[in-house]
């Protein structure tokens, strides 16, 4: 698999209020595959939404991606002119957003804010698009396609809405899929069915895709890696089975342990992470985590740890937290010094 | 959507019977004369019991207002108590046509200043140039018409003569590009700022960004995504505006030597000329509540949220 996406050191600022800046994203790199699925997980405010915002160029102001770079297919998109940048969203890549209701335009027919960017990026001709737009609607499993072609976002429901953002998302055969929380505002019903059309959808054209998620459960079932974003960074990332199954950052391992499984007898209480995460702006020097970590030592306050190699030998598992693997402390040093 | 129709039609009798019924009381809980103003200072006691007699204002007052209600209803405003033998409804009819384009070049010149200098201002904006614009419509919104129209007339047609100074004449476009300029100023302000505020909300919503990520090109998202979501508080604003202006425009007519609804509505006033004053009310309040019941039907046809029968 050669890398479609490379993305490394990116970082997002926000300016303060005290003239400053907050690093909402800080230091993220990571890559995609073809048709590899990445997911992101995080509480809110960790950054992930941001992260994907960042890729497409889409950081709402007053934010500023403000270094790093991100590689499409080794293309610098960050260098795109306004004109590149518009072939190559929608028909390279394409955004399946949290909400549905708020992503369709109440006021236009959702065939026309399909068979929009099928006119612009593939060239065809009106008819042609409507019936392309027509499948495209069948094939998300929208009963009675060509007569809806002329309803408005508000005929349909939440569920149906999110298939018609993800006919909208495949229109152009993207290289990449970027779906932001896109089960998050729908029925836990119906959140299984929009995953399940997303699996399909990506495997039939092979498309890569970055699945954003604050519910590990969604995203270790949909993911082959995943990455773990707290306060801004990535302080884990591996394989599915890797951060399901031996998690090494005491963050993964309490987000692990606040979901309820079914192989396991209920507790009575689930177990919450106590705490919250700093806020913007606020973060004191060491490791982001150690304020709530039950781990924490000494040098987890004044050391800010490095993304490095788990000490469990797991290939490709890294972590960032220097009680599970000291290394991070040690290049944490360096990072200092320099 | 027939009964929709049918229930706003009823409303909108009900809403006229009772501006219609106000406007008459009001004239008459007016603490003066009409026979006496009619007649002048210096006229005798005789001469203005022989007044109230020929206007029938000796007459209880439900009396004259019945009287009064029943005439309407055949479609009869009465005649003006001034200009004896005209009636109200043949004066109003034909002050309409002056008042209708100054109405309508009055909105013209609102929308022009004011709609494309608000998408611009959102578009662009903590700019310079939105910041002009906002300093601009500050000048617009504080401007006073009587004021800017003698500006205008000074300058635009006094000095450098290249408008008509006051009045009607042919073409009638020629003369009509000061007053509706004096009368839309304005209001183009208030269209910019109100359009700016909107455009900036629908420029943020959810919905512009699914388009940006479609790679819609600004053009398509301003145009084909955005303009919708802005023209429908417009057109409520037009609507209210096309009213009221309709209603008559005194100080426009008045520093413009226009003869339109505005100044025989004035005229009226200060005459106590009750026929007349009731007769302008009534028209102004029937274009008020025709041009909203347009305005509501054309809401349906923009946004599909809108049910009609709700």
């Amino acid at each position: 698999m050669s890398a479609l996406l490379e993305v490394s050191d990116l970082v997002v600022d926000f300016p303060t209020a005290a003239d400053g800046v907050f690093h909402a994203v800080d230091s993220v790199s990571f890559t995609v595959s073809a048709g590899e699925r990445v997911g992101i997980v995080g509480e809110s405010g960790s950054g992930k939404s941001l992260t994907s915002q960042a890729l497409m160029r889409l950081v709402p102001e007053p934010g500023t991606v403000s270094s790093g770079s991100v590689l499409f297919e080794g293309a610098d998109v960050m260098a795109f002119s306004a004109k590149k940048l518009q072939k190559w969203r929608g028909s390279q890549t394409a955004m399946v957003f949290q909400d549905p209701m708020s992503s369709l335009n109440p006021l236009m027919r959702i065939g026309r804010q399909i068979t929009e960017s099928l006119q612009k990026h593939l060239g065809l001709s009106k008819a042609e698009s409507r019936t392309r737009a027509i499948e495209l609607l069948q094939r998300v499993g929208i009963p009675d396609a060509e007569s809806r072609l002329s309803d408005f976002p508000g005929a349909f429901s939440g569920g149906m809405r999110q298939r018609v953002c993800i006919a909208i998302a495949t229109a152009c055969s993207p290289k990449l899929i970027i779906a932001d929380e896109p089960t998050t505002a729908l029925d836990v019903t119906v959140q299984a069915q929009v995953l399940d059309l997303l699996d399909h959808m990506a495997t039939e054209l092979n498309t890569g895709v970055i699945l954003i998620s604050h519910d590990l459960g969604v995203i270790s079932s949909f993911c082959d890696r995943i990455l773990v974003m707290y306060a801004g960074r990535i302080v884990e990332e591996g394989t599915a089975e890797q951060i399901v199954g031996d998690p090494q950052h005491p963050y993964t391992k309490a987000l692990l342990s606040s979901i309820l499984r079914l192989s396991e007898p209920i507790p009575r209480r689930l177990k919450p992470i106590s705490g919250a995460p700093p806020l913007a702006g606020q973060r004191a020097s060491g490791c982001s985590f150690a304020p709530r970590c039950a781990l924490a030592i000494d040098a987890c306050r004044t050391l800010d740890p490095a993304l490095v190699p788990a000490s469990n030998a797991s290939p490709g598992q890294r972590v960032a937290c220097g009680v599970a693997a000291p290394a991070a402390f040690e290049l944490a040093d360096e990072v200092t010094a320099a | 959507m027939i009964w929709w129709i049918l229930r706003r039609l009823g409303q909108m009798l009900i809403v006229l019977f009772g501006v219609v019924s106000l406007a008459f009381l009001l004239v008459y809980a007016v603490p003066a004369d009409p026979a006496s103003t009619l007649a002048g200072p210096n006229a005798s006691a005789a001469t203005i019991a022989s007044i109230h007699a020929q206007l029938g204002l000796d007459n209880p007052l439900w009396q004259q207002y019945f009287g009064f209600i029943g005439r309407l209803l055949t479609g009869d405003l009465g005649t003006s108590y001034v200009l004896r033998e005209t009636p109200v409804f043949g004066r109003i009819v034909a002050a309409l046509p002056t008042t209708l384009m100054v109405a309508v070049g009055g909105i013209l010149w609102q929308i022009i200043l004011g709609v494309p200098a608000g998408i611009f201002a959102a578009y662009r904006r903590g700019s310079w140039v939105d910041r002009l614009i906002t300093f601009l419509s500050l000048i617009g919104l504080s401007a006073p018409p009587f004021w800017l129209g003698l500006l205008l007339i000074y300058y635009f047609a006094f000095t450098w003569g290249l408008f008509p100074l006051n009045g009607l004449g042919s073409p009638v476009f020629w003369y009509l590009v000061l007053p509706t300029f004096t009368l839309g100023a304005g209001g183009g302000a208030w269209y910019a700022r109100m359009t700016r505020t909107n455009m900036i909300e629908t420029l943020d919503s959810p919905f512009v960004r699914m388009a940006r990520a479609k790679g819609m090109p600004e053009r398509v998202i301003l145009w084909r995504h955005s303009f919708r979501h802005i023209a429908i508080p417009l057109l409520t604003m037009i609507g209210l505006d096309f009213g009221y202006f309709l209603g008559g425009v005194v100080i426009v007519e008045t520093v413009f030597g226009l003869n339109g609804i505005g100044r025989l509505a004035f005229d009226a006033i200060s005459n106590l000329d009750t026929p007349m004053i009731v007769g302008t009310v009534l028209f102004a309040a029937i274009f008020i509540v025709v041009v909203n019941f347009i305005v509501d039907l054309l809401y349906s046809v923009i946004d599909p949220r809108v049910r009609l029968n709700s």
